[in-house]
């Protein structure tokens, strides 16, 4: 295939877009049917408590009402992502204040909620554990007693002798950080609907679900029914994040359980208040660096230890801790280093996959900390990382070599000091005089002469920060996606994949695909539903891989449809086997005759003859390994690199940072959806910026304040600046034209280069995300005393 | 005690009767099926249920359903005057202002009555127009460059 391409990196309209900006796509609370009931929960207002008895007997009136528990579960009464210790229906006892015992199924849903109160449960209140640091004390409360222990997971990584390091160092440099409890906050609320097909067809279940196949594992596993047995359709899916998948699995198994108990269609819809106070978040993350250097800038060791608050269930909080064991000594070549992560159980909100994915937080904590050492050292953020970061055949911390790709560190950080003029920024900004707010903390109260008048408040700032991430799945698990595509004989084409749409327009991406191998326009790509019944399983859509996975499944069927057109092409026109023939603008060509036909009377003619016009893609990833013992293996089979730089502007009177323009530098491999692309960089910039700078879920004795929109802030169109994205396409063996991984990397750089420009704005560092007001101003954050709700000092 | 609502609902009259506490959303939705207006909120935040009442934006989920009787609503269903698309949103469409889609609706409706009274706006006045909006996927870029574009060209025409 020649390197001009016709379609993929062309600007092409989203397949689903009319539906959208018409307001027709149908998300999941828009589906209605005859005779559907809806679901609300019963939960106990406690953060752990043991169950005695739940009394029902107010309800005994009210025949319309059913009540459904854990006594209706007739299979696995406990899911999970990896470990199975989530019940469906709490009925021993609940381990954090989202947790489910029961739920009310009738006609009116203000009906059923207003009967909630009248439900008496007696309970015993256990001890409640917050602090992930206390949970593994001898003396601590088990979240899950059966399991022995509060550690979820610990993952040691080795590689050569750190201890041997430090001693060949010429500093050494020991810092904590911090990272805070995040909140997805995609825009719509979870909704499913269960619908009991009969007897031999089982059950359908539609929702916004961002892993139908998943989803589809747990509701067979909860109703212990064949897999054949349960459909799952995806609804249109208002965002997710890595936030609709074991919640939604769990909602669709306790729909199934009720739409089968009461033989009719049920529906449940999460207000926005549930939706946050059930469903999993991102991890806090606790991380302590040790780091060894010479006075030349290279770095001789790295001591990390890592402890993750998993809340109250263990979702994926494996995967994620292991991605951050993967990643945590960042993009950087070093000899020595010893990791350890740990995920560990408490009685908070649980916590699970959130795009970035247990990259985010060690990127804030070693970016921060390789700007602290250039500063010691005297040079500057660009330098220290061109001394250590990976290059072609560098060799990572897990012990595997970089090869067989484009390894773009260095040029990424090149492109985007380059693009913002970097260097002489970040001098000048150093070199500003400072001022900062003294106050006396007995007496916080600013005195005339204590004020900072404009324009000295405000002081300019401008940070990098770099990283290298792995693709796709790696070694937590089979990674193979296929794709359906069919040619109908006036050449409309059908295609179809396992891999979900989560918004981001995978689909989109898809029809491109097809389009450029077949050489038509994306347009006439007619993209099917996705319906375990009929689409083949893909795996999740996690881990940035739909593109270079399921992309690589659609390009493998289109390939499939083409040759079996090129055989035909060269018998009926009598064409040489050694004629090259191509594809585009819906005409088919020789190389030797120019043009034969048009794509659709070739496809008329295909049928015709009888050929078989529909085929399944298969893409399965290259072979990954890994020791647990030691944390060594090629851990991914290749990587994505990036580099943002930030440029703030920090009151110092007030510590509000204002995001002035955040240059985005990524290499993806190919880009094939342009306007996707850019949609990916700006959408994750902003993301990324409201983790920097005040995104937090706070939880008082395991209960969220932030329960609506209103006190937990996400970006507004008028919160950040300028977002400049720049595609660097280096060359990849893997994906199809070499595209691999765009989503989580455009989010997990931000906060971490925000933090450094906040540093070189007001010459301090900071240890502690969210970098919110008191954060800038004190240092530390405000926490609420006690129980209740207010600031202290 | 159900009251009688009497409006105009995307240029057409229309009576129900509607519970005194019964929200706009919650009659549009679920008694016309117009089911563009999402829920995403409930309290006046995230913007996803916006509708136009009389030509200005507001979150049909703080209206009760008898604050129509009167008015002119018009919802993301009647926003093209009975065209597929409208150029604003064509816009959305060029422009890759739509990712999930599910907060598009209400944005489509916060420009729409931004753009009916300031045909010439600036960056600064789209984004505050928008600010009701939450949207978690674009970052919101692609939306201003879209109601930037869809303004430049009504003013060449």
């Amino acid at each position: 295939m020649s390197e001009e391409f016709s379609v993929v990196g062309k600007k092409i309209i989203r397949e689903d877009g009319v539906e959208k900006v018409t307001g027709r796509a149908k998300f999941a609370d828009d589906y209605k049917f005859p005779g559907m009931l809806h679901a609300v929960m019963v939960r106990i207002n406690e953060a752990h408590a043991k169950i005695n008895e739940i009394d029902f007997s107010a309800l005994e009136n009210e025949p319309a009402v059913s009540i459904v528990s854990a006594s209706d579960v007739h299979g696995s009464k406990k899911v999970g992502m990896i470990k199975n210790d989530q019940p469906v229906f709490c009925s021993e006892k609940v381990v954090t204040p989202g947790d489910v015992v029961a739920m009310l199924v009738g006609e009116s849903e203000s009906k059923l909620r207003s009967l909630l109160p009248e439900i008496k449960i007696d309970y015993t209140p256990l001890p409640v554990l917050t602090d992930p640091e206390k949970s593994l004390n001898k003396n601590s409360v088990l979240i899950h007693p059966e399991t022995g222990s509060n550690l979820i997971v610990h993952h040691p990584l080795r590689k050569g002798d750190v201890e041997k390091g430090f001693e060949e160092s010429d500093e050494i440099l020991e810092q904590t950080y911090k990272t805070q409890l995040i909140e997805h906050a995609y825009i719509e609320p979870e909704a499913v609907v269960a619908i009991p097909l009969g007897f031999s067809e089982g059950i359908k279940i539609i929702g916004s679900i961002q892993n139908p196949f998943t989803a589809r594992k747990f509701v067979a596993n909860v109703l212990n029914y064949p897999l054949a047995k349960v459909r799952v359709q995806q609804a249109h899916l208002g965002g997710s994040f890595g936030g609709k998948d074991d919640t939604m699995c769990i909602l669709s198994a306790r729909a199934a359980v009720a739409a089968i108990k009461t033989n009719r269609p049920v529906k449940i819809k999460y207000t926005r208040e549930e939706s946050v106070l059930e469903s999993y978040k991102r991890h806090p993350y606790i991380l302590k660096y040790k780091v060894g250097y010479n006075l030349n800038g290279k770095i001789k060791a790295m001591k990390i230890d890592i402890l993750a608050d998993g809340g109250a269930y263990a979702s994926m909080s494996p995967f994620v801790t292991w991605r951050s064991v993967v990643q945590a000594s960042g993009p950087y070549e070093i000899e020595n280093v010893q990791t350890d992560v740990r995920a560990v159980y408490t009685n908070n909100p649980y916590t699970g996959a959130m795009r970035g994915f247990g990259s985010p937080q060690p990127i804030f904590a070693q970016e921060s900390l390789m700007d602290e050492i250039a500063s010691r050292l005297g040079i500057s953020p660009d330098e220290i990382r061109r001394i250590n970061g990976f290059k072609n055949g560098s060799v990572t911390a897990t012990g595997q070599i970089l090869k067989d790709h484009d390894v773009n560190l260095k040029k990424v950080l090149d492109v985007a000091c380059g693009n913002t003029d970097f260097i002489t920024k970040w001098k000048s900004n150093r070199d500003q005089k400072i001022f900062s707010l003294k106050y006396d903390p007995s007496n916080p109260i600013l005195k005339d002469n204590q004020f900072i008048d404009p324009p000295e408040n405000i002081r300019k700032g401008i940070g990098l920060a770099v990283s290298f991430r792995g693709c796709s799945l790696g070694a937590e698990g089979i990674d193979a996606a296929s794709a359906y595509l069919s040619v109908q004989n006036d050449g409309s084409i059908y295609l179809d994949c396992g891999l979900a749409e989560n918004g981001q327009g995978l689909r989109t991406t898809y029809s491109i695909i097809a389009a450029e191998v077949l050489g038509v326009s994306a347009e006439k790509i007619i993209y099917l539903e996705l319906d375990t019944g009929i689409t083949p399983e893909s795996g999740p859509t996690v881990a940035s891989r739909a593109t270079l996975m399921g992309g690589s499944a659609v390009k493998n069927a289109a390939e499939i449809l083409r040759d079996r057109l090129i055989n035909l092409i060269k018998e009926e026109f009598k064409l040489g086997g050694e004629d090259v023939i191509s594809f585009r603008d819906d005409l088919v060509f020789s190389r030797k005759k120019g043009l034969i036909t048009k794509f659709t009377d070739l496809c008329k003619l295909a049928a015709s003859r009888g050929i078989n016009l529909s085929a399944i893609g298969w893409y399965k990833s290259p072979k990954v390994d890994w020791n647990e013992e030691n944390g060594q293996g090629d851990a991914y089979f290749t990587y994505v690199y990036g580099c943002q730089i930030a440029e703030v502007s920090v009151n110092v009177s007030t510590g509000e940072v204002y995001i002035d323009k955040v240059t985005a530098v990524h290499d993806p491999g190919k880009v094939i959806n342009k306007l996707g692309a850019e949609g990916q960089v700006y959408g994750g910039v902003t993301q990324g910026a409201g983790y920097g700078i005040f995104e937090e879920v706070t939880a008082d004795n395991g209960f969220i304040r932030e329960l609506n929109f209103d006190t937990y802030t996400i970006p507004t169109s008028m919160d950040i600046g300028e977002i400049k994205p720049v595609f660097v396409e280096g060359k990849e063996n893997y994906g199809p034209w070499g595209a691999k991984s765009l989503g989580e990397p455009t989010l997990e750089l931000t906060a971490a280069a925000i933090a450094n420009a906040v540093s070189n704005a007001v010459g301090r560092r900071f240890y502690s995300l969210p970098l919110n007001l008191e954060e800038i101003i004190l240092n530390k954050k405000l926490r609420p005393a006690g129980t209740k709700r207010g600031s202290s000092l | 005690m159900k009251m009688k609502v009497e409006f105009k609902l995307n240029g057409a009259n229309v009576s129900v009767f509607a519970e005194p506490n019964r929200r706009l959303i919650d009659l549009l939705r679920e008694e016309f099926e117009l089911t563009g207006t999402k829920e995403g909120c409930g309290v006046g935040e995230c913007g996803a249920c916006t509708v136009l009442m009389n030509g200005r934006a507001v979150n049909s989920c703080l209206v009760l359903a008898v604050q129509a009787a009167g008015n002119e609503i018009t919802t993301i269903e009647g926003i093209a005057n009975g065209d597929l698309i409208n150029p604003l949103q064509k816009n959305f469409l060029e422009f890759g202002a739509v990712q999930c889609g599910f907060c598009t609706p209400g944005m489509v409706l916060s420009a729409s009555a931004l753009l009916d009274k300031n045909p010439d706006p600036t960056e600064d006045e789209i984004k505050e127009a928008v600010a009701g909006n939450l949207c978690r996927c674009t970052g919101y870029k692609q939306i201003i460059e879209a109601v930037k574009e869809t303004a430049r060209l009504s003013r060449k025409n």
